[in-house]
């Protein structure tokens, strides 16, 4: 947990976060190098969701400190830190039913070069090429899941954030979505994943934070999982 | 993924789902209306005095609906941009000498302004409290108009000139008016479908459907919802500038709260968020206005009960169940 976290993209300390009236992190520190990528596990309500949401912008209250490329966001509003270079890929995807496949993966602004082209996309996700013209509603659970990831690849952005990407998604998809993210890895993306399935994140992930009451109480390497496994299994009552 | 979610490459791709026909009956369907619209005065069946303020009030109402229907709006003070785009412009021509070209100008830039300072305050909220604040920021300009001395308060300006357009066409020939106020409706038709179906119009939908969403894709939303009720208020003001030069009068039935409320009825009657669907329930609203004006104020009572009628059976209105009917023909087909 002490790593130092010099050169980090993001590093998050001392978070908390508020729902209303209900507290839901108490100081959540936990950094992201470039290039990694990053899990967050824990089990429900443990607060990995609105860790995301905050690193995003989306909570309204919220104090502690965010830092994006050397730059505080702790303040900035969420369409500011969208232009600063994160993107967020929510639980529930986000996708626009009144639009179609290519209207929604259209519709996000380019904040920088170094995006994807849309040959690119499609390469990725051979599926949404073929139902470029249809309703966002139309598509399956794993195309909406395609379009949702592919259309902050877009923009540019350098840190993306995907929120449970596998949930309730058939295993071929789930493994489509694991090469995913190993290439866009290579690629050079930067990558803050929230999941509970963490032999699939083991998969892809370089390293884990775990959150347990809306802290981080742990962190290792994916190298160091077989030796933290029965920890983790307590952590996350598995 | 099974199969079956697959498209086959080439197959059609599904008609939306909200009230979107294929760019082809689009098209269909607006070379159909055009038509129509420029034979109808020459059957001699319908007065073209009527249908200049039907079209008139098609121009309001597609205009309200762009707030309504794409940015998800519904503002209850529609009512000042018309009036207060009849107001300048039956000013100008009458007072200032205006020919009619730059009365209808001055008048939509007018309720164009109105627009900018009423949406600075009101797009902030939303829902109820959207609504709430238009309806008392255009109760406010209702005074001002009942009060100030150019408007001739209950009187209206009455009389005005229609003047010749770009010094060319007699307005003053019915049939002349009627075929400039056809051009009028079918350029701000074609250009609401242009803003709907360009990208500022995919950011729209997407503010309607999920803000937050929309937000954390790096859209500053608010502006986007500014510039949606300006040009919805500038066109609602063009539409109040010819009507005044149609009727030759401006009044204050115009500002009236009333008229912010009838708007709301000719987009539900005929369809929120459908492109034709507010000309269809501005024809529908005010043919019933014309023909059952026998009846005297039980026409608000029959008007209480469409309404009624189109929350409870046909919330899509006219338009919007003929698309869901021809889709699920279309699903029953394949």
């Amino acid at each position: 947990m002490a790593e130092a976290a010099n050169g980090a993209l993001l590093t998050v300390a001392g978070l908390e976060a508020w729902y209303g009236e209900s507290h839901i992190l108490h100081g959540v520190d936990f950094h992201v190098r470039p290039g990694e990528v990053v899990t967050l596990l824990g089990r429900n309500g443990a607060g990995k969701t609105t860790t995301l949401k905050s690193v995003m912008g989306m909570i309204g209250k919220r104090s502690g400190s965010i830092r994006f490329d050397g730059a505080e966001t702790i303040r900035l509003t969420s369409d500011r830190i969208a232009r600063a270079g994160i993107a967020l890929c929510p639980e529930e995807r986000g996708i626009f039913a009144s639009l179609d496949v290519k209207e929604n993966l259209t519709l996000p602004p380019v904040v920088r070069p170094g995006g994807l082209s849309l040959d690119q996309i499609f390469e990725l996700f051979p599926n949404l090429k073929e139902r470029l013209g249809s309703q966002g509603t139309k598509l399956s659970g794993g195309e909406q899941q395609m379009l949702a990831i592919g259309r902050i690849l877009r923009t540019g952005a350098r840190l993306l954030m995907l929120d449970e990407p596998t949930e309730g998604l058939a295993p071929v998809i789930i493994q489509q979505i694991g090469r995913t993210i190993a290439r866009l890895k290579q690629s050079g993306f930067t990558i803050l994943l929230v999941e509970q399935n963490f032999r699939w994140a083991s998969k892809v992930a370089d390293r884990f934070y775990v959150m347990e009451h809306g802290r981080v109480v742990d962190g290792f390497a994916s190298a160091d999982l077989e030796a933290n496994k029965q920890k983790l299994q307590d952590y996350l009552g598995v | 993924m099974t199969s079956a979610t697959h498209a086959a490459p080439g197959s059609a791709p599904p008609a939306a789902a909200s009230g979107r026909l294929g760019a082809r009956a689009e098209i269909l369907a607006f070379l159909v209306m055009a038509g129509l619209l420029a034979a109808l005065p020459l059957t001699g069946l319908i007065y073209p005095y009527f249908l200049m303020q039907a079209l008139c009030f098609a121009i309001f109402a597609c205009a309200f609906n762009l707030l309504i229907g794409y940015v998800g709006l519904l503002s209850f003070g529609h009512a000042m941009f018309l009036g207060t785009g009849g107001y300048i412009a039956a000013h100008s021509a009458k007072v200032w000498g205006f020919p009619p070209e730059l009365a209808i100008l001055a008048g939509l830039l007018a309720a164009g302004a109105i627009g900018t300072l009423v949406g600075l305050l009101a797009i902030r909220r939303q829902g109820i409290y959207f609504a709430m604040t238009t309806l008392a920021l255009s109760q406010m300009v209702y005074f001002v108009y009942l009060q100030a001395p150019f408007t001739h308060g209950e009187d209206g300006i009455q009389s005005v000139p229609q003047g010749r357009l770009f010094g060319l066409f007699d307005l003053s020939q019915q049939q002349t008016f009627y075929y400039v106020v056809l051009a009028v409706f079918l350029i701000a038709f074609l250009l609401i479908r242009r803003i709907v179906n360009s990208p500022f119009g995919d950011i729209l939908k997407a503010i309607r459907e999920n803000e937050p969403r929309a937000i954390s894709l790096g859209y500053r939303t608010e502006r986007y919802k500014l510039m949606a009720f300006v040009l919805s208020a500038t066109l609602a003001g063009l539409a109040g500038s010819v009507k005044a030069l149609v009727a030759q009068n401006a009044s204050l039935t115009d500002v009236h709260w009333t008229m912010s409320g009838e708007v709301v009825l000719m987009c539900l009657v005929g369809g929120l968020g459908t492109i034709f669907g507010p000309v269809i329930g501005a024809v529908v609203i005010i043919a019933m206005q014309q023909y059952l004006a026998g009846f005297g104020q039980w026409v608000l009572v029959i008007q209480g009960v469409i309404f009624i009628a189109c929350v409870l059976a046909f919330r899509r209105g006219i338009v919007g169940e003929i698309i869901a009917f021809a889709q699920w023909r279309g699903a029953e087909k394949r």
